[in-house]
């Protein structure tokens, strides 16, 4: 119990995994990792590391993505993670494409493993959740429906 | 007294002097310095082959890399592992099934790698259930049992599954001659001569997809039929299967059917046996047997119980079935590269012989016969000779290829591994086995294109070679370098249950093309669960069904509760992982039953029925990740006429607050 009890005090006093009542400013997280990166300075936080370098993403949401990123949401990914800001297994959702480029989440989504392994953010976030994110096999296409689901998530209030 | 004694050591010391090599005196001698960079597959490299080994009575096949001799896995063919689940869960149990209902052990001997032109072309492999006779096919992208079928008329499937050069038929010949099913067996057992018959089975194997057919039977005199091999190249079209006990004894056979000088190899025109197929000449006879399919897309088996064959009999349909006399009570039946050069090894001869497939449809077209047994024309064994290899040792039983003009046989008797050239039938050299090997394997070595580097010897004895445990030893198996004339053992290694026949693949012809995780969109299991906002709890009646899904790390629903006493549980579980060697477990307390292990996208059902009231922890049984011991929840089991409704929860159903 003392041991999850820190945990949560760790991550309350931190970010990234986002506790229950986690309060953590997106922007503070973001410029501490970035500091955070000294071994590693070819490695750009932004964009993570994997295929995607630019991210189109179009002023209005494209409802049909949403849809079918919804679907994917359900099947392969609510399991762990919440559309509000509670950490399940993973941090929730809201507010994340706020927090990263599109591209790095892309990323992230589609070359899981290398990223978990490279990323200083992904690393931080490890050492709280002690879950590496699986690889859940997602297309590009799939992976970018999921994309656009989380902006409309970040639309709503 | 004296007298009975005194003959056995002498026997013996006339054996030691006579055979060499029996049991040489420092096996360390016969290893060189150069063994173990030979056999030596650094941490994280690959084998350079696949061996798929028999797993004897264990009823599995096993999967060794090779030259380490390491075990990578063990495949749950004909007998129940409650480690995987395999003929425990809901969607597993038709597999065993049979026309006896469901039996949860067999006896598989031989393996054999499905063909295409007479090489092998690593799209499956075949196994056969020897005590009931079965024959099972496992796909090479899953390593799993894709599909077993039965097999009618027949008693002791040994001399399976052999196949034919393009897969057309894997051929199961029936050990024990029986009644047929669709007669009386109710006979005095001392009636075999009128009454006991010998089938052989002809299975078909659709191309596309590997799916098995019993397309015909031939009744046979009843004999016993030991194994078999297919021609390939100039004598593709024929089938050849050694038999003894044409004494037709049925008790004390290790006397009684060892009387004759001679016993037979059997040569089969399937060819000749469709042509009759077509022409009407085959009856359909009922029959009973049980044809059992694992579907990839549902995830679960299917079991069909047919009810009829087509039967042929080889005494009145002229010209499908010639036997060739063969000394001694013959085992091994192999056919060279070549196609040319059948052996049979007579397991109580000094002797081998060679018979030439040219010889033998001269002889043929000649009618040079000795006469008939039970109607079927007996080739004069001059005919179809093509000569002996004269003393090669004591008690020959396997022979392979290795595509040079050398042929290997294996010596029980005697211990030992000889090499001996086709065309001159010398012996080129010979290598001690430890001991009392059985069958040996080279790549290929039973192909029209063997890819000879190595040769293994799978021995039925192991005795000194291993630390001792207890009584019962690991089974062993002997790795030899034969790239060189001479033959030279590199590795020892023990294998599962009791190695038979086995066969080897190059790796780059399996390794990239494995199944890494079932895709969960694809999932057509009746009782998937898509995801977590589908798991739920129904009951209907006194059944109760349990939509679960797995993910690091946690079960959803973890916490259930309604579950009476008298209900019937299935518990469906959902693996929603989509990435590779992520299987999770599943296990409860209590249930009389085995673990599932599921597979990333896959579902699995484990049946359970409550015996007792209280709280029933279940958890995930494979180390899954960090969390792996968290995953965990609870099953809350109510009297039979408990109000308690059922609920089902994950993360919500916290404790009450205070009033």
């Amino acid at each position: 119990m003392k041991i999850r009890l820190l945990l949560l005090a760790f991550s309350l006093g931190i970010f990234a995994c986002g506790g229950n009542e986690a309060q953590t400013s997106d922007a503070t997280s973001e410029v501490k990792t970035e500091k955070d990166n000294p071994e590693n300075p070819s490695y750009d936080p932004k964009r993570g590391t994997g295929k995607f370098t630019n991210v189109e993403i179009s002023p209005t949401i494209d409802l049909v993505m949403v849809k079918k990123g919804k679907s994917h949401f359900d099947l392969k990914c609510g399991s762990c993670h919440r559309l509000n800001t509670e950490r399940l297994v993973g941090p929730g959702w809201k507010g994340v494409t706020a927090r990263r480029a599109p591209e790095w989440i892309m990323n992230f989504i589609t070359n899981t493993d290398e990223m978990i392994n490279k990323d200083p953010q992904v690393q931080a976030q490890l050492e709280l959740c002690l879950v590496r994110m699986p690889n859940q096999n997602l297309s590009d296409a799939d992976a970018r429906s999921i994309y656009e689901f989380m902006r409309q998530n970040d639309t709503k209030k | 007294m004296k007298s009975n004694i005194n003959p056995i050591p002498l026997f013996l010391l006339l054996a030691a002097l006579t055979v060499q090599s029996c049991k040489p005196k420092n096996a360390g001698n016969l290893i060189s310095a150069d063994a173990a960079t030979k056999t030596y597959v650094a941490p994280g490299q690959y084998d350079e082959f696949y061996n798929l080994v028999s797993g004897g009575f264990s009823g599995q096949m096993s999967v060794y890399g090779l030259p380490s001799g390491r075990l990578f896995r063990v495949i749950p063919v004909f007998s129940v592992d409650p480690e995987k689940g395999y003929g425990y869960s809901e969607e597993t149990k038709p597999m065993l099934n049979t026309s006896h209902g469901f039996i949860p052990w067999d006896d598989l001997h031989h393996t054999e790698l499905s063909q295409t032109n007479g090489e092998v072309d690593g799209r499956w492999i075949f196994g056969n259930a020897n005590n009931t006779p079965r024959v099972a096919r496992i796909d090479l992208t899953s390593f799993k049992t894709s599909e077993i079928i039965e097999l009618p008329n027949s008693a002791g499937n040994h001399s399976s599954p052999f196949i034919t050069e393009n897969t057309e038929y894997v051929v199961a010949g029936t050990r024990f001659s029986v009644p047929p099913d669709n007669s009386n067996g109710d006979v005095p057992i001392n009636t075999f001569k009128k009454n006991f018959k010998g089938y052989i089975s002809f299975i078909s194997v659709k191309k596309e997809n590997g799916e098995m057919d019993l397309a015909f039977q031939i009744e046979c005199p009843g004999v016993n039929f030991d194994l078999s091999h297919a021609g390939k190249g100039k004598s593709h079209g024929w089938f050849f299967f050694s038999c003894y006990n044409t004494e037709q004894a049925n008790t004390l056979l290790e006397v009684n059917a060892s009387q004759r000088d001679k016993d037979f190899i059997m040569a089969v025109n399937w060819k000749k046996a469709e042509e009759y197929i077509k022409a009407g000449k085959a009856k359909r006879i009922p029959a009973k047997y049980a044809h059992n399919k694992y579907n990839e897309k549902t995830h679960t088996a299917t079991s069909e119980m047919k009810t009829e064959v087509l039967v042929l009999d080889s005494k009145a349909l002229k010209e499908i079935c010639y036997f060739i006399p063969c000394p001694k009570s013959p085992h091994g039946c192999d056919v060279d590269p070549t196609g040319e050069f059948i052996v049979g090894s007579g397991k109580l001869a000094a002797l081998i012989p060679v018979f030439s497939f040219d010889k033998m449809m001269k002889a043929i077209a000649n009618k040079q016969f000795d006469g008939d047994f039970e109607g079927i024309p007996v080739i004069k064994y001059e005919a179809a000779l093509y000569g002996e290899v004269k003393k090669p040792g004591l008690g020959p039983l396997h022979t392979e290829f290795d595509g040079n003009g050398n042929a290997y046989t294996t010596f029980f008797v005697s211990s030992e591994v000889v090499k001996w050239n086709i065309k001159d039938l010398k012996v080129v050299d010979r290598v001690p086995t430890y001991y009392s090997v059985g069958h040996l394997c080279i790549p290929g070595g039973d192909s029209k294109k063997p890819n000879a580097k190595y040769l293994i010897a799978y021995n039925k004895i192991t005795k000194d070679r291993y630390l001792p445990t207890g009584p019962e030893l690991a089974q062993s198996a002997q790795l030899y370098d034969i790239s060189g004339e001479k033959m030279q053992m590199i590795l020892d290694f023990p294998t599962i249950g009791e190695p038979h026949y086995a066969q080897a693949i190059s790796a780059d012809l399996l390794k990239n093309k494995q199944i890494k995780f079932y895709k969960i969109e694809e999932n057509a299991n009746k009782y998937v669960t898509k995801g977590e906002g589908e798991a739920r709890v129904v009951r209907d009646g006194n059944v109760v069904h349990v939509y679960m899904t797995s993910i690091r790390s946690h079960f959803a629903p973890d916490n259930i509760e309604g579950i009476k006493l008298g209900d019937e549980v299935y518990i469906h579980v959902t693996n929603l992982e989509q990435d590779w060697d992520v299987p999770h477990g599943f296990a409860i307390k209590g249930a009389r039953n085995a673990e599932l292990l599921i597979m990333p996208g896959e579902t699995q059902t484990m049946k359970w029925i409550p015996e007792r009231i209280g709280i029933f922890p279940m958890y995930c049984t494979d180390f899954c990740s960090a969390l792996h011991q968290e995953m965990q929840g609870y099953i809350r089991v109510s009297p039979k006429n408990s109000p308690v409704p059922i609920s089902f929860s994950l993360g919500t159903n916290k404790p009450l607050a205070k009033k």
